[in-house]
């Protein structure tokens, strides 16, 4: 658990952050989101203390972090940036190692553990002697989420992960970032300026606009209620979309007779935006996808009032 | 003497080429690995403090910009000569390359690699070791590679304070006007300055994984070869004798100290503008030197008694084409003007007056001239201009300014001075190519650097000054249409010396008293 209390930064006398509070719980993932100079990045590097804040007390599992020593505090966080971080002069073998290295792991567990994670990350084992710049920019983005893993730190602090990427890449690697396994009972914090991205991947988004949070709330929440003009129309352009991606095929099994789930290998938790996506691509299917697109505007005709 | 052949020349001094060559990368891989051991933190430290970067550097760059043979002049008082002021001076210039390098090197790595490093959780060693300064090597080694081009280059100058290396022969090759001997310091030094630009530019492409398997090789080459060079260069002589590198090669000089003393005194080969301190500081004993110098007087030394006479006549006069006195006609009777004004102890004294008393050449000209009744206050006339050169000591400066002065007083023609002309063979050859038209040469360096004649011939022409003048100046005319006006009247020649001091408790008076101390001991 992360507590970030009345949290400040200046930076020439110009507030980046000002008196933020927030808190990110175990197993969640949390994104910050905003424009760019929002303070979303400030906020996340305050964390592990890349940027120390001026005020205000930052606590992980009820421990102040100014209270350890900044490299332990460190070793402890996982860490994935926007462009890999990767070292130049390391190949991916060494890379990979660079924490456990510093944690003094022996060689046997360092490579047993880095073969699990090139498997989980769909990464061939021949990259590993290969150097960064050998990589695609997918590829990449994996290593350094594979570097981010190794420690298996139960916190994960993400700046922009796949903001390099191709909106395809973009795609596949978010559909396994969270089929992974190895997340899912960890504390993360996602920074993006995506909004897709963020209620794709985000169970609860903290809205950030010129230093301070403007809304924190789930998806559904932020979408159906926003709690000012701001929020509303942060999320104006993209509203249909996002209704269709939020929208779970539990959501709206009450306005919906059929069954869909064992035929089309759907469950409770596949996005009606994904749903009606396999639908579309085969015409037998078109009364199904009709039904299901009647089914999800009563369910948000349910939500707007 | 018939001509030799560089490779015959090589042939035959292999053995000094060798120990030139072992010195000469002793003394710049030493300097070169101080340099590093002392430039790499600096620079990582002004990478650090950026505050302080242009202090360093500046200071590092006003360093660079002293000329080296200035610079060995500045070490002399503090390291003494030999090894020690040549390897701090070759380090200082090696310091700003391998500073800057560093210090860019170090703030050019990617930022976000840093900060991923950081977040790692690296502390500050970990992050300079292992992502710092391997990615900022190849900028780093790039600095070292154009520090240890500098230094081939700067070391040759080593031989000026006694630190031996290429430079003995270039140098000594310049002042003996011998061609052989200057290419055969001057090659070798090329080309270990390509070899070691080429060496390192593989070590830079090959990038850190080798660097880090060389890691104890590097040194360790460097560390025997410094070994290598205080063996070739150490010496167990209880008189420390340094020559110039002119005087090492002459039979005159040390060939003739040899042949005809039977000594050998294992001289050290040392830069005339340094010998006579180091003498007066009782770093060398027995230095080479020249008979009129001011600073006999200055720093209290003795000359030696040359009681076997293998020091020819050195009498001084101009030396100019005879075409040159033809378009110049007033010329000749000007220059002749100062003609048996001197002697030995005058000269000696307007030596010393530059030497020592530090006035300038123009004010010691123009007092001598007006003690004389022979300054006229120049015409400012504009038919023709007549070019003086000069050799880089002072009796030459002075001299110099003295032709300048009657020149420009007696007749219309201006002046134009060229002075500080290396040795010998440059004055004779900007001679010889008109780029001066006249300098003042000393009768026996006509004879034996110049003319070199057989070895019975100098004997007979040396006997006396007279026959050595009418010999030097109708074999110029013979062979190069060059005459030699009326001498000045001192005979600047070589002298051995010791410390007033030093000669007097070893009751040393002559060169045979010295060669009999060395025998009985």
């Amino acid at each position: 658990m992360i507590t970030v209390e009345s949290v400040s930064k200046n930076f020439n006398g110009k507030p980046a952050v000002d008196n933020i509070s927030f808190q990110a719980d175990d197993k969640e993932i949390l994104v910050l989101l905003g424009t760019s100079g929002c303070g979303k990045t400030t906020t996340l590097k305050m964390i592990n203390r890349l940027i120390d804040a001026d005020s205000g007390d930052i606590l992980i599992d009820g421990k102040n972090i100014r209270d350890q020593k900044i490299e332990e505090l460190r070793t402890g966080i996982g860490f994935v940036m926007q462009h890999s971080g990767l070292f130049p002069h390391y190949t991916i073998k060494q890379n990979i190692a660079v924490v456990p290295e510093l944690l003094k792991w022996n060689k046997k567990k360092t490579e047993s553990r880095t073969e699990e994670l090139l498997h989980k990350l769909h990464l061939s084992e021949d990259v590993l002697s290969r150097f960064p710049s050998e990589l695609s920019g997918g590829q990449q983005q994996r290593v350094g989420i594979a570097r981010a893993l190794i420690a298996n730190s139960p916190i994960l602090l993400m700046d922009e992960p796949f903001g390099a990427l191709d909106n395809i890449t973009k795609a596949d690697i978010h559909s396994e970032f969270k089929s992974l396994e190895e997340l899912k009972n960890k504390t993360i914090i996602l920074v993006t300026h995506d909004v897709q991205e963020a209620f794709e991947l985000g169970h609860r988004i903290c809205l950030m606009d010129k230093g301070k949070i403007i809304q924190t709330g789930t998806p559904k929440e932020m979408l159906y209620h926003p709690e000012n003009d701001f929020v509303e129309d942060f999320f104006a352009e993209n509203r249909l979309l996002l209704g269709y991606k939020v929208a779970t095929l539990k959501d709206i099994n009450d306005f919906n007779s059929e069954n869909l789930f064992d035929e089309f290998n759907f469950t409770e938790n596949t996005s009606v935006w994904n749903a009606l996506q396999k639908l579309s691509s085969d015409h037998k299917n078109t009364a199904h996808y009709e039904n299901l697109i009647r089914a999800f505007n009563d369910y948000r005709k349910l939500q707007i009032v | 003497m018939t001509r030799q052949s560089l490779w015959q020349f090589i042939v035959e001094q292999q053995e000094k080429l060798l120990t030139q060559v072992v010195q000469h990368l002793g003394l710049t891989f030493l300097s070169l690995f101080l340099a590093i051991i002392v430039g790499v933190p600096l620079g990582i430290l002004i990478a650090r403090k950026r505050k302080l970067s242009s202090s360093v550097l500046g200071v590092a760059g006003i360093l660079q910009t002293i000329p080296s043979i200035a610079l060995l002049g500045f070490m002399i008082p503090a390291f003494g000569i030999g090894a020690a002021p040549a390897i701090v001076a070759l380090l200082i210039y090696a310091l700003l390359p391998i500073i800057r390098n560093t210090y860019t090197g170090i703030t050019e790595v990617n930022s976000t690699v840093i900060e991923s490093a950081k977040a790692m959780g690296m502390n500050k060693s970990q992050l300079l070791f292992k992502v710092e300064l391997p990615l900022a090597m190849p900028v780093i080694i790039a600095g070292i590679r154009t520090a240890a081009v500098i230094n081939v280059g700067v070391a040759t100058l080593a031989s000026f304070v006694a630190a031996g290396g290429l430079g003995e022969f270039i140098f000594g090759g310049i002042s003996l006007n011998n061609t052989n001997m200057i290419l055969a310091g001057a090659i070798p030094a090329a080309l270990l300055a390509v070899v070691l630009d080429q060496s390192i530019a593989v070590l830079q492409k090959s990038g850190y994984k080798l660097l880090q398997k060389l890691k104890y090789i590097v040194p360790a080459i460097l560390l025997i070869l410094g070994i290598a060079y205080v063996l070739t260069s150490a010496s167990g002589n209880k008189i420390k004798a340094g020559f110039t590198p002119e005087f090492m090669g002459r039979q005159d000089g040390d060939l003739g100290l040899r042949s005809v003393y039977g000594l050998n005194v294992n001289p050290k080969v040392v830069n005339d503008a340094v010998m006579y301190k180091a003498a007066y500081e009782g770093e060398l004993d027995l230095i080479s030197g020249y008979s009129t110098d001011g600073r006999i007087k200055a720093f209290d030394l003795y000359v030696l008694n040359d009681d076997k006479k293998i020091f020819p006549p050195y009498f001084a006069a101009p030396i100019i084409k005879t075409k040159t006195l033809e378009k110049f006609p007033e010329l000749e009777e000007t220059l002749n003007v100062l003609a048996g004004k001197f002697n030995d102890s005058i000269m000696t004294d307007l030596n010393y007056k530059s030497d020592y008393l530090h006035q300038t050449p123009e004010k010691i000209a123009k007092d001598f001239l007006m003690k004389n009744n022979l300054y006229k206050n120049p015409r400012n006339g504009n038919s023709g201009t007549i070019k003086i050169g000069s050799k880089i000591f002072g009796e030459q400066y002075i001299l110099t300014e003295m032709y300048k002065m009657l020149i420009e007083g007696n007749t219309n023609y201006k002046v134009e001075t060229k002075t500080g002309l290396g040795g010998t063979k440059i004055c004779f050859d900007a001679l010889m190519n008109d780029a001066i038209d006249f300098y003042p040469e000393y009768t026996g360096t006509g004879l034996l650097v110049l003319l070199k004649p057989s070895q019975e011939t100098i004997k007979t022409v040396s006997q006396n000054a007279g026959k050595t003048y009418n010999y030097v100046n109708s074999e110029f005319k013979k062979q190069y249409g060059i005459q030699w006006l009326k001498p000045l009247g001192f005979n600047n020649s070589y002298a051995l010396m010791m410390r007033k001091k030093q000669a007097k408790e070893l009751s040393i008076k002559s060169i045979s008293d010295l060669k009999s101390y060395l025998d009985t001991n």
